[in-house]
């Protein structure tokens, strides 16, 4: 793998290599020095032109605990505010030959023209409303580590579907790993004919018992004054997870930041079926993961030191 | 019955002297279809002759054209020139070359241009310049509303006195119905025919692509299908009940050709284009992400694509348009949200439609050749035609010459097409525009008789 863009176009084994990669690291995480030295001498850039808290440190802490060095650049009081193309900031960051660059934009593809532009390796890591990878893959190993293989296990994605990247990344890689998703929300914030994508869908909650895992979205405040919904309190009978829906079974997460009291209620944040902590946790280790897989990552080709060297003769096997 | 204007300008030139031999000659209208001779002298087509049998005509250039087709020039309604206010994507100059290298005789121009076309000023000064540098008769539309701020009525009468075809603020809706119906009931003072660019901007919103499965896959804002068909049903509406007559610009929709199905039968004075892009492609392509794609109205599905072809093949579409809309490559090269919609449209249109249309066998090359020389007619641009007396308007094509889109460049000043990088079918040599030659490729060669 060269760039992780989207979620689309990755295959199951890929997906599963990165996530035994992150348990690995999860290992390191557990010592006293959680630092390994795979990337010294490299350079990642951040290219944020959303503000971001979770991922932007997620991604910041992951490359210095693989070594490399870490350049943030921020949309706020840069060049990008003066005006800069987004081709050319990429031409200005790549003079510093970046191994990888991670870029958040809120246009949709924007990370695949990145990738068009420079030779390091891109993570995506949010384009507008289109893709957010690296989230579905935290996600998943988050799923992974508690109740083991997707296959089967049904999943209800709940709320703002519409205007979610974390969603539409999400339904991709829970149905890649063998889930039934099912996307639930006011049908104003469902997009038409999102079951192309092979999910089903639900204007109300009724059939949420069945579900193993209820993902819930946020739900912004700012799309009461654009129709989407007349008011946060409908939305909340209608749609908010509390625990008169959410069975002591069932497992909860939710990508952050959380609006308390409108898409969760408070009980369900804090309760014991609550993922929630375990996801930001989860994102430093499979962020290091898709940084290695991406940058040291055996399969990768080289071609800018020549041909992979090739495999060594396999000692006490018959050949 | 007034005497028909002609508010076509052009650089003056040269009337052509030609001897064709050998081609091909096809006119839907005249019910021609054989292989001639034809003699262009003076710039009017003097006489047809058996295959190899055309009198020599002294100082005629000779044009070896056995295997190739020669067709009436294709008119154009609907082409963005750029000028004035963004010469640096388009002018008189490369503009109207590109239309002869795409087979053009006639353009027609819009008006959304910096400052719009909504005085008499503006267009007089636009007739001047294309009195120097239009390689092929020009008509210029004129705004319906001051600034195409869709709120007051340009001077409607006075613009048509000082050359406008018709009338337009193509790119933008006019979004009230009273303004609207105001510059419908004005028409029967003015005359002029009202082209609609028909969408609703609060169905539109923020949309950049066809509303649907892909939009949804890429999280993008879509524009709905509805969004144009209620804006035509409205218009078409206002149409018969003021007797006026409108022409719909590029539909894109299946529920907007059946709206237009529904007018023409209810007996509104309407005719219709569709593009060569929107009768080619579908939002599919969207799904690379690639600005090139991005227009409006946008791409829609296979089965609005379907409906137009019906539509064409109906004569429920009148006419082919391009909307050749250039745009730079800054504006271009960054992501979909954030790019101009638009795309060139003039040097390929007639190489796609046969590639995608004519050779598969889901129209005839007749009907694309009428559907693509009637788009003059709303704007009062009678179509051209091959016989003798009439003024020498050809464009001669290989049929099965392929080319790859852009390979060699574009006679236009921007490059957002897209077709670039197919290969297509068919290529246009040489074009013959009222009267006078226009283009020619390089590698055409030519001999003069002696």
């Amino acid at each position: 793998m060269k760039h992780l863009l989207g979620i689309q176009g990755l295959r199951r084994g890929e997906v599963e290599r990165i996530l035994d990669r992150a348990e690995s690291f999860a290992e390191v995480g557990k010592r006293d020095i959680k630092k390994v030295p795979t990337l010294r001498g490299r350079t990642i850039v951040n290219l944020f032109y959303e503000s971001s808290t979770r991922t932007l440190s997620s991604f910041e802490l992951a490359a210095k605990r693989l070594s490399a060095d870490v350049v943030s650049v921020k949309s706020a009081g840069s060049s990008v505010d003066k005006g800069e193309s987004l081709k050319d900031t990429v031409s200005t960051l790549s003079a510093y030959d970046p191994a990888a660059i991670v870029i958040r934009s809120p246009h949709a593809g924007a990370a695949d023209l990145v990738s068009r532009w420079t030779d390091a390796s891109v993570i995506n890591a949010g384009d507008g409303k289109h893709e957010h990878p690296t989230q579905a893959l935290l996600d998943v190993y988050t799923l992974r580590r508690q109740i083991g293989e997707l296959d089967g296990k049904r999943i209800w994605i709940v709320g703002d579907v519409l205007h979610s990247r974390v969603a539409r990344s999400c339904l991709l890689a829970f149905k890649l790993m063998g889930a039934k998703v099912t996307l639930a929300g006011p049908p104003t914030l469902i997009p038409r004919g999102v079951e192309a994508l092979g999910c089903e869908i639900a204007h109300d909650l009724d059939g949420l018992g069945d579900a193993d895992v209820v993902y819930a979205l946020r739900m912004q405040r700012e799309r009461m004054s654009e129709s989407f919904v007349p008011s946060l309190r409908e939305y909340a009978v209608r749609y908010q997870i509390d625990s008169r829906r959410l069975g002591p079974r069932q497992l909860l997460m939710h990508p952050g930041p959380i609006n308390r009291g409108v898409e969760l209620a408070p009980e369900v944040i804090d309760s014991p079926q609550s993922l929630i902590a375990t996801q930001v946790e989860s994102g430093l280790v499979v962020r290091m993961a898709i940084i290695y897989e991406l940058l040291a990552g055996t399969d990768r080709e080289r071609p800018d030191r020549g041909p992979a060297p090739a495999e060594p003769p396999t000692i006490g096997q018959p050949a | 019955m007034t005497a028909p204007r002609n508010d076509l300008v052009r650089r003056p030139g040269e009337p052509a002297d030609l001897v064709i031999r050998g081609a091909r000659l096809l006119d839907p209208r005249s019910d021609l279809d054989a292989v001639r001779d034809l003699v262009v002298r003076g710039g009017q087509i003097a006489e047809f002759a058996e295959a190899g049998k055309a009198p020599k005509v002294p100082e005629a250039e000779v044009v070896e054209a056995e295997g190739l087709l020669a067709l009436p020039a294709f008119v154009d309604p609907h082409v963005h020139l750029r000028t004035p206010g963004d010469e640096h994507e388009e002018d008189l100059e490369t503009g109207t070359r590109a239309a002869a290298a795409g087979g053009y005789g006639a353009i027609v121009a819009m008006a959304n241009t910096k400052p719009a076309v909504d005085s008499a000023a503006v267009l007089g000064s636009l007739r001047e310049r294309a009195e120097r540098d239009a390689s092929i008769p020009v008509g210029f539309v004129a705004n319906v509303t001051r600034g195409m701020a869709g709120e007051e009525l340009t001077e409607m009468a006075e613009l048509r006195d000082a050359g406008a075809v018709g009338f337009s603020d193509d790119g933008l809706p006019i979004a009230s119905a009273r303004v609207l119906r105001r510059a419908l009931q004005y028409q029967l003072l003015a005359g002029g025919v009202i082209a609609l660019h028909e969408e609703d901007p609060e169905l539109s919103g923020q949309g950049v692509m066809h509303e649907g499965e892909v939009s949804a896959v890429l999280g993008l804002a879509g524009i709905p299908a509805v969004s144009e068909s209620t804006a035509i049903a409205r218009d078409c509406s206002l149409a018969l009940y003021e007797g006026a007559r409108v022409h719909v610009q590029h539909l894109s929709a299946r529920a907007s050709v059946e709206e237009i199905t529904r007018a023409k039968q209810a007996g509104v004075q309407v005719t219709c284009e569709a593009t060569p892009h929107h009768l080619t492609l579908t939002d599919e392509e969207v799904r690379s992400l690639d600005a090139r794609f991005k227009m409006n109205p946008p791409l829609r599905t296979e089965d609005d694509r379907q409906a137009l072809i019906d539509g064409l093949r109906d004569g429920t579409i009148d006419c082919v348009a391009t909307d050749h809309a250039p745009h730079s490559l800054e504006e271009k090269e960054v992501p979909f949200e954030q790019a101009a919609m638009g795309v060139t449209g003039l040097e390929t249109a007639f190489a796609a439609l046969h590639t995608d249309l004519v050779i598969p066998g889901t129209i005839g090359l007749e009907l694309l050749a009428e559907r693509m020389t009637s788009g003059g007619e709303p704007f009062g641009i009678a179509p051209p035609t091959i016989a003798a007396g009439a003024a020498a308007n050809v464009t001669l094509i290989d049929p099965e010459l392929e080319w790859v889109v852009g390979e060699e460049g574009y006679e236009s000043r921007s490059e957002n097409s897209c077709f670039a990088g197919r290969t297509l079918t068919g290529r246009v040599l040489m074009t013959v525009a009222g009267g006078q030659v226009a283009f020619r490729q390089r590698s055409f060669a030519m001999g003069v008789a002696g």
